[in-house]
């Protein structure tokens, strides 16, 4: 198979099918919860089964297509590029994919314009994120400290800062939540890196200690504040909180937060 | 116990609806995002007169000629916030469909003209489009698929009473709620 179809079948595997982590983790919850709350997960679960057997799109809005590349070399970024812009248009055609690239100066949708961030490594890997323009809207840059938030410049000041942004995004990001916390970095890293978290399994445990701990005492601040499934009252606001800190400039400390739907469609390409 | 409702929705059946109520709607709905309520604003389009509004920009697939919804859930109706007061007023609207909510003027305007708020499943396209039955028309194509105008005939499309006829909001509670318990975490602000 060419690394075109290949990322053709990535697209497939990613926009009519979840990862089984997050489904395990929705059916977790509809066990937790009651009423209202159960019945929305329970159609979530229903949704998932009915866009796998009809093979059509999880939701309708298939995202924005971000690609994450790991560079071994093997292939030069111009065959990259083209087999992914290739692949997207067949994928936008076949699927179908929604036209989600929107020429802001008209107004019109254009097909779709992946985004593609490229790094260097030993082996060569395409990550893939489908996501969606609700939960890419709640996103939040904070610059600490923030006197509103009482927020210092600390791991408390950043925990602060994720539960506010959780309070504010409330269900219009489509909850339960995956949450990708970046401290740190230059503004567009912090960003960057923020998202970047929401490619990781939800039992991926953190090997740093410190973001270990802080990931999950988040995970129970957040899910404390009840705002439930699609924000309609329950106990499971977030699936996982998954976090990483970079270096940053001694005058700024930002903390970027950024959300993954409960339909955080991702998959990866292994080249053999 | 779902209730049914069948379009055109009649306005004692409005005044019934409760939040937390689950309904199952059949009959005929209009999809409509940003450029949508725009254009329903500054033009009329008499065609949609006490019509139900589903926010919403499909997936939309042409077969031998005929168009054809693969996937159609819910769009974030908050953007569509400074609108829809005006939109309910003028198209007599009963009904409209999206998710996240809509604010405190939107919800005035349920009060005064009669009308509901509804949730469908965020994220739950595959679902919402099985209850689609066919398109019955289309309105402004030149927007695009996804902001087009689109006349659905359903059967029994799932959705959730979440800001009634009567003041009340399921949205206003989790937030009230949510506020609260953030206050006890962070400690006095």
């Amino acid at each position: 198979m060419n690394l075109k179809n290949s990322i053709f079948e990535l697209y497939k595997d990613a926009s009519l099918e979840l990862p089984i982590d997050i489904v395990d983790a929705l059916k977790e919850a509809e066990k937790n919860e009651d009423g209202m709350a159960k019945r929305a997960i329970a159609s979530i679960i229903k949704n998932i089964g009915l866009a796998k057997t009809n093979k059509v799109p999880i939701c309708q809005d298939t995202g924005m297509p971000i690609f994450y590349v790991e560079d071994d070399g093997k292939f030069s970024r111009k065959e990259i590029v083209n087999a992914i812009d290739g692949a997207t248009k067949l994928a936008t055609e076949k699927i179908p994919l929604r036209a989600n690239a929107v020429d802001t100066l008209t107004g019109i949708g254009v097909g779709n314009k992946p985004v593609i961030h490229f790094e260097d490594s030993d082996k060569f890997r395409i990550k893939l994120l489908l996501k969606g323009g609700g939960s890419e809207n709640v996103t939040q840059v904070y610059s600490l400290p923030n006197p509103e938030l009482k927020a210092e410049r600390t791991l408390e000041g950043a925990s602060k800062c994720v539960l506010d942004a959780v309070y504010k995004a409330q269900g219009k990001g489509c909850p339960p939540y995956i949450l990708g916390v970046a401290i740190g970095g230059n503004i567009e890293e912090t960003l960057l890196h923020a998202k970047k978290q929401l490619l990781r399994k939800i039992d991926d445990e953190n090997e740093n200690k410190v973001l270990n701990e802080f990931e999950k005492d988040l995970f129970e601040k957040t899910n404390a504040l009840g705002i439930g499934p699609l924000g309609l009252g329950g106990k499971t606001t977030v699936l996982a909180v998954k976090a990483a800190a970079l270096y940053r400039h001694p005058a700024t400390y930002f903390v970027g937060v950024s959300f993954g739907c409960w339909s955080s469609r991702k998959g990866e390409l292994k080249w053999k | 116990m779902e209730i049914r409702l069948q379009t055109p929705v009649k306005g004692s059946d409005v005044k019934k609806l409760k939040i937390g109520d689950e309904v199952l709607i059949s009959g005929t709905l209009f999809t409509a995002r940003d450029m949508a309520h725009k254009f329903l604003i500054e033009e009329n389009f008499e065609k949609i007169n006490h019509g139900i509004i589903y926010h919403c920009g499909p997936i939309v697939k042409k077969d031998n000629g005929r168009y054809k919804i693969i996937s159609a859930g819910p769009t974030t109706s908050a953007r569509m916030n400074i609108y829809m007061p005006e939109l309910i007023k003028k198209y007599d609207i009963p009904l409209v469909i999206g998710k996240g909510g809509m604010d405190s003027l939107t919800q005035k305007a349920l009060i005064k003209y009669n009308a509901v708020y509804l949730t469908a499943i965020g994220g739950t396209g595959a679902l919402c489009s099985s209850s689609i039955v066919r398109v019955k028309n289309v309105y402004k194509p030149e927007f695009g698929d996804t902001e087009a105008i689109w006349e659905l005939e359903v059967r029994n499309f799932p959705a959730i009473v979440a800001m009634d006829s009567h003041g009340n909001s399921i949205y206003d509670k989790v937030k009230a709620n949510s506020k609260k318990k953030l206050a006890d975490i962070l400690g006095p602000i």
